[in-house]
């Protein structure tokens, strides 16, 4: 890892070679972050420790704390967050934006064809076994219209940069993908600490994320309601994402519900209310497809609405994301985006897939075995860091281990190259240092697709760490994105 | 009209229950320790059997002996503060009135959330040592202190809806609830042939009581005259213009439960219309005929129904 080169966004150079601690000096920085560097010579020590803790304070005042599985299902920790924000340039922005839209419309078009005609599994661009045989399609979706031909409605594109003006997709995250709400209060509290760097700079607002999060639910609500009731459903208290759950619903000012405020009749959903049932006609659902309903998914699901797929297949309520779109943001289907933009789109894609080897191929697999040590290894279904081979930083018997998964089941298995993801200059214990990043945008469909200028900045505290998920010690950053100096604000 | 999750109005029913009694267990506590620290108390020799009377007032003498042989004031007061593992103390009050509120963010202000989070976050932190430490008549003060920023938030900051009106069903309920037990405190802990009626040591124990409510004052504006028993229950009991009896808790849940209204809530707003005429009609000399220990009791029982009421016609989803 060591003769790896990073490009630094502060400084546009190699960040490895960074002294730690040391002042910017004016000339070596780029111009993005001209701002941010003033602004940091002139901040003490103590005030910089000051703001630390009171930031700290805030979040966890606000209750911003997330649930760490696999530990005390009561143990609440604050995702530790760096005052120094991540900053974006107006052309930087305009492409990741006009990439993560194409992304996402091809997406859109992929979900409606297999669930209809299947014309690119016929014109032979997506193998067939590929979709019709993955866990995550929804047979019974298939010739069910859903309105206005959106089955993602919210998706995460994790991003990650490798050079100047070099973006990579990592993955597209399309089941209830979370951290919306983190960059939404990271900008709030930036704000309230820093109140006079927003005022001398021309950062792009995020804090409209809900209200058009909220238009884009409404106007994908069954045909003929006119004042549709839109409702946010969680898993409850005990989720990872639960505080992200409040804090949309009480910015949208709609009813978070459980599955059990829910229930169905006649095709339609209701909730219980203190006076009687009220009909629901969209449901923003942070439940996975596997646990929306007993009577068609898991039978045990405590979580879910009985009867609610036969609602929805029936056109009485909304649900976002569709039933099925999981399909398209497995691993190994991420690979096919960029024919996806091709075959449905015309176009090449804006932003690219990081190269992914599947397990499931004999000579990918071959190769992969061969270089276990410097690559990536993913399982196809997961997420949030779990279940990762990091293979620079894994030890050989754990490398070994690891093989053995993988030959128990290959196809299950990708694997990508260690990329070199950028720095930013972040706070440490020994001062001022880079760290690695990512970049989560999010992108709205309804009758129109928005993305909000920004995204969910991820950030790898420990030294030399490219694991940002804030299970596995990662951290968040408020990110700008700058407005051309030209621009009307 | 506006209507209201059953499981948001149950949440915000119960977390201002739950703030409610733990300052109520304060004050409950308070007095209590007032009491033991005046003369002729029985705390020392025989560990003081106000302290088995307050376990008692407080509906936690069973788990207490279950777990500790004499109710001596260091071992309640360890037990109904911030013992974790029982259900009925401050420290398990305000978790429970914490966890409510983090099911129920939507429906809470921000103002809300803080004073009650920011309570918690200290609450959780305190150790017996530093509870000790810093006097246990200051951490009273300080659990009631935060119980009023936990309120005055709500009444400063929520819409004038019905999650508002169910917020404060539950406050009242607890309430009236709560000043029936202080007043029933006086009568455990010292039966009337220990004390002769009208000596210092009760006028000192009936002025305890008083401030356990923050009445003092407002009894000698009202009565403008010495501390006697029967004015004490007068003004806890029937004075509408003071905000912790009986009447005028009742009072404001008849008021809320009009503003919800509902064909659901019919039998609620009977019983409340029933306990209400009770109080707004019913004279101190009958109160005291009948025996005010059995007056009492027989309110806890109306006003635990007229709750459970509320509960399964409003707050259960069926």
């Amino acid at each position: 890892m060591s003769d790896k080169r990073f490009f630094d966004e502060m400084t546009g150079n190699d960040g490895a070679g960074k002294r730690i601690g040391a002042a910017y000096t004016e000339a070596e920085v780029r111009d993005a972050y001209g701002a941010v560097r003033s602004w940091l010579d002139s901040l003490s020590t103590r005030l910089i420790n000051a703001k630390r803790k009171e930031a700290e304070t805030l979040f966890r005042r606000m209750g911003i704390t997330f649930l760490v599985y696999g530990t005390d299902e009561s143990t609440e920790r604050l995702i530790p967050f760096d005052i120094i924000p991540r900053v974006l340039t107006a052309s930087e922005w305009a492409l990741i934006e006009r990439g993560c839209l194409q992304r996402v419309q091809a997406i859109n078009a992929f979900l409606t064809d297999i669930y209809h005609d299947q014309e690119i599994v016929k014109a032979g661009h997506v193998p067939g076994p590929q979709v019709f045989a993955n866990s995550r399609y929804r047979p019974e979706m298939i010739g069910i219209d859903v309105p206005g031909n959106t089955y993602a409605h919210i998706t995460g594109i994790d991003l990650v940069r490798t050079g100047e003006s070099e973006f990579y997709v990592l993955e597209d995250n399309l089941r209830n993908p979370s951290g919306v709400s983190y960059m939404l209060e990271n900008r709030e509290v930036m704000m309230r600490l820093f109140p006079d760097l927003f005022s001398g700079n021309r950062i792009a607002p995020v804090m409209d994320y809900p209200t058009r999060l909220l238009r884009n639910l409404q106007a994908v609500a069954p045909a003929g309601v006119e004042r549709p009731t839109v409702a946010l459903l969680t898993p409850g208290i005990y989720n990872s994402a639960y505080f992200e759950h409040v804090f949309l619903a009480d910015e949208m000012g709609i009813e978070l519900v459980e599955g059990k405020d829910l229930f169905v009749k006649g095709d339609r959903v209701f909730m219980h209310t203190t006076h009687g049932p009220v009909r629901v006609d969209v449901i923003y659902r942070r439940i996975d497809d596997d646990y929306l309903d007993p009577l068609a998914f898991l039978p045990d699901s405590m979580l879910g609405v009985p009867g609610l797929l036969s609602a929805y297949r029936a056109g009485g309520v909304t649900l976002a994301n569709a039933i099925g779109t999981g399909v398209a943001d497995d691993k190994a289907m991420y690979t096919y985006v960029p024919e996806m933009i091709r075959f449905y789109l015309g176009e090449e894609p804006i932003l690219s897939n990081v190269p992914t080897w599947s397990l499931g191929k004999a000579d990918d697999r071959a190769y992969v075995l061969d270089h276990l040590a410097e690559l990536v290894v993913k399982e196809v279904g997961g997420a949030g860091g779990y279940g990762m081979l990091v293979g620079p930083a894994a030890t050989a018997e754990e490398i070994a281990a690891y093989r053995l998964r993988i030959l128990d089941d290959p196809a299950n298995f990708i694997a990508q190259p260690t990329l070199s993801l950028s720095t930013c200059p972040t706070f440490t214990d020994a001062g001022i240092a880079p760290r690695h990043v990512d970049l989560r945008p999010f992108v709205l469909s309804g009758t129109s697709q928005t993305v909000v200028p920004g995204g969910l900045t991820r950030v790898a505290l420990n030294e030399g760490s490219l694991v940002v998920n804030s299970s596995q010690g990662g951290g968040t950053k408020d990110t700008w994105v700058m407005r051309d100096q030209g621009a009307t604000p | 009209m506006t209507t209201v999750l059953s499981r948001s109005a149950d949440h915000l029913y119960w977390m201002s229950r739950q703030v409610e009694r733990a300052e109520n267990t304060a004050r409950i506590l308070d007095v209590s320790n007032r009491m033991a620290l005046l003369p002729a108390s029985g705390e020392g020799e025989t560990g003081g059997n106000e302290w088995d009377a307050v376990l008692q007032i407080l509906g936690s003498a069973e788990l207490f002996h279950a777990r500790f042989p004499t109710p001596t004031r260091q071992a309640v007061v360890g037990f109904m503060t911030l013992d974790a593992d029982n259900p009925s103390s401050i420290y398990s009050t305000i978790r429970a009135a914490r966890e409510n509120a983090r099911a129920e963010r939507v429906a809470m202000t921000t103002e809300m959330w803080e004073a009650l989070n920011s309570t918690w976050l200290e609450l959780s932190s305190l150790t017996p040592a530093r509870l000790a430490s810093r006097g246990h008549r200051n951490f009273f003060d300080w659990i009631k202190e935060r119980s009023h920023v936990f309120r005055g938030a709500a009444v400063a900051t929520m819409m004038r809806d019905e999650r508002f009106h169910f917020f404060r069903l539950g406050t009242f309920l607890e309430r009236a609830d709560n000043t029936a037990r202080i007043l029933d405190v006086k009568y455990h802990v010292l039966l009337p042939d220990e004390v002769e009626v009208g000596s210092a040591l009760d006028y000192m124990q009936w002025g305890a009581l008083l401030r356990s409510v923050s009445a003092y004052r407002n009894y000698h504006h009202t009565y403008k005259e010495t501390i006697t028993p029967v004015h004490v229950a007068e003004m806890l009991i029937f004075n509408i213009a003071f905000p912790r009896s009986l009447h005028a808790c009742i009072n404001e849940a008849l008021e809320l439960l009009g503003e919800i209204g509902g064909p659901l809530g019919e039998e609620a707003m009977r019983m409340a219309g029933e306990l209400h005429a009770r109080l707004h009609y019913g004279r101190i000399a009958d109160v005291f005929a009948q025996g005010l220990h059995e007056f009492l009791i027989d309110f806890i029982a109306r006003n635990n129904a007229l709750s459970d009421e509320i509960q399964s016609s409003y707050l259960v989803a069926r």
